[in-house]
C-alpha cells in the first residue's frame, strides 16, 4: 500500500512539470519564439564567442 | 556499455556541429535546422554547429524581453524553457553524461595519464546554481543599460565551450574580427584554459562546478521518466559504485544526486550485487531484460 501511493506521487510529480514544461513550449510556438530563436541562431554573436 | 557511450557521445557531438561546409562558406549554418535545441552545452555561433545552444537562446531572449514585450511579442524564451524542461523531466542529466561534447572532451582530457588526479573541494559544486540564476537568467533581464538591453552574462563573460568551439574557430575563418579583440576575449580564453588544464586533472570540473544546463537538468533527476534506482535489499555499501564515478557520488547513500549524469558506469562496471537498476516510468529495464531472456528460452 505505501509503495503504491510512493509510486503515484511520484508519477504525480514527474507529470505535472511534464506538463507544464509541454505548455510552455506550446505557448512558445504560439507566440512565434521559434522564428526569433532561429533569426538568433543564424547570426554570429560577437558578444558570446568574447569579441565585439 | 562505456563504448556504447563513448560512440553516442561522438555521434551526438558530430550530429550537433556537423556543418562541415564552413571552411568555404567561412560563415556559421544557416539552415533551417537550427531552430532545433541541442540537448547538450554546445555554442551556436560555433561555425560547425547545427542546431541552437538552450543557454544562450535563453539569454538573447531575456536581454531583449523589454522590447519583445512593448513590440507586443510575448517573447520569454518559454520556447527554449519549456524544450529543455521536457528533456529533463523525461531523461534528467542523461543528457549530459550521454550526449554533450563539451562533456566528452573534458572525459578525453581527464585520460591523459598525469601524476595524482584531483576532486572538486564539494561547496564548488553550489556555483553552477549561481551560474544558472543570476548568469543565465537574473543578469541578463534585470541589468540593462541606458537603451533597456541587457547582455549575455554567462556567455560573454564565462563560457569556455564558446570560446573553443566559436571564438578562435572564427578569428582563423574572418581575419577582419581579430582588430576586435580585446579584454573580453582574453579573459574568456583564460576561462577555457583554466577548464581545460583542471579537466586534465579532474573529471569534468565544468559540469560540477560551473555549467548552468546541467544545474537545471540535475533538478529533474530525481523525478525524471529515466533514472537509477538503488535497489535497497541487494546493496552491502560496499562503496564500489563510488569508485567509479566520475561525478564523485556514492550512489547508495545519495541516490537521485543532482550530481548524477547517469553514466552508468556504477551499475555496469562497479556492482556486483544488482543495486542499482535503471528504471523508465517507474518499470525497471533489467526486470525487463529477464522477462524478454526467459521469453526467448
Amino acid at each position: 500500500m505505501k509503495k503504491n501511493t510512493k509510486n503515484t506521487r511520484l508519477r504525480f510529480a514527474t507529470l505535472l512539470p511534464l506538463i507544464v514544461f509541454l505548455a510552455l513550449f506550446l505557448f512558445g510556438i504560439n507566440a512565434g519564439e521559434p522564428q526569433r530563436v532561429l533569426e538568433q541562431a543564424w547570426n554570429i554573436c560577437l558578444d558570446c564567442i568574447g569579441i565585439g | 556499455m562505456e563504448s556504447l557511450r563513448k560512440l553516442t557521445q561522438v555521434i551526438a557531438t558530430l550530429l550537433t556541429n556537423g556543418y562541415f561546409l564552413f571552411p568555404q562558406t567561412k560563415n556559421i549554418y544557416q539552415g533551417p535546422l537550427k531552430l532545433l535545441c541541442s540537448p547538450g552545452l554546445n555554442c551556436y555561433s560555433c561555425p560547425a554547429s547545427t542546431t541552437y545552444c538552450p543557454i544562450g537562446a535563453i539569454q538573447q531572449i531575456l536581454l531583449g524581453v523589454r522590447f519583445s514585450f512593448e513590440s507586443g511579442s510575448y517573447f520569454f524564451s518559454s520556447y527554449v524553457v519549456g524544450t529543455i524542461g521536457l528533456i529533463g523531466t523525461l531523461s534528467g542529466r542523461i543528457t549530459c553524461g550521454w550526449l554533450c561534447p563539451f562533456g566528452l572532451l573534458q572525459e578525453l582530457l581527464y585520460k591523459i595519464p598525469i601524476g595524482k588526479k584531483l576532486e572538486v573541494p564539494y561547496v564548488l559544486r553550489y556555483l553552477k546554481y549561481f551560474m544558472l540564476i543570476a548568469f543565465v537568467f537574473l543578469f541578463p533581464l534585470l541589468l540593462t543599460n541606458d537603451w533597456g538591453m541587457g547582455k549575455p552574462w554567462f556567455c560573454k563573460y564565462v563560457c569556455p565551450a564558446g570560446t573553443l568551439e566559436a571564438g578562435i574557430p572564427m578569428l582563423l575563418l574572418q581575419p577582419d574580427l581579430r582588430a576586435t579583440l580585446g579584454f573580453l576575449f582574453y579573459n574568456k580564453l583564460f576561462w577555457m584554459f583554466i577548464f581545460l588544464i583542471w579537466s586534465v586533472v579532474t573529471s569534468r570540473p565544468f559540469c560540477k562546478t560551473t555549467c548552468p544546463l546541467g544545474a537545471f537538468y540535475g533538478a529533474f533527476n530525481k523525478i525524471s521518466f529515466i533514472k537509477l534506482e538503488l535497489v535497497k535489499a541487494n546493496c552491502t555499501e560496499c562503496g564500489a559504485c563510488a569508485k567509479v564515478c566520475p561525478m564523485g557520488i556514492q550512489f547508495n547513500k545519495d541516490e537521485g544526486s543532482a550530481e548524477c549524469i547517469m553514466c552508468m558506469r556504477c551499475m555496469k562496471e562497479a556492482c556486483q550485487f544488482g543495486a542499482i537498476q535503471l528504471t523508465y516510468g517507474g518499470s525497471s529495464l533489467s526486470a525487463q531484460q529477464r522477462i524478454s531472456k526467459n521469453n526467448t528460452v
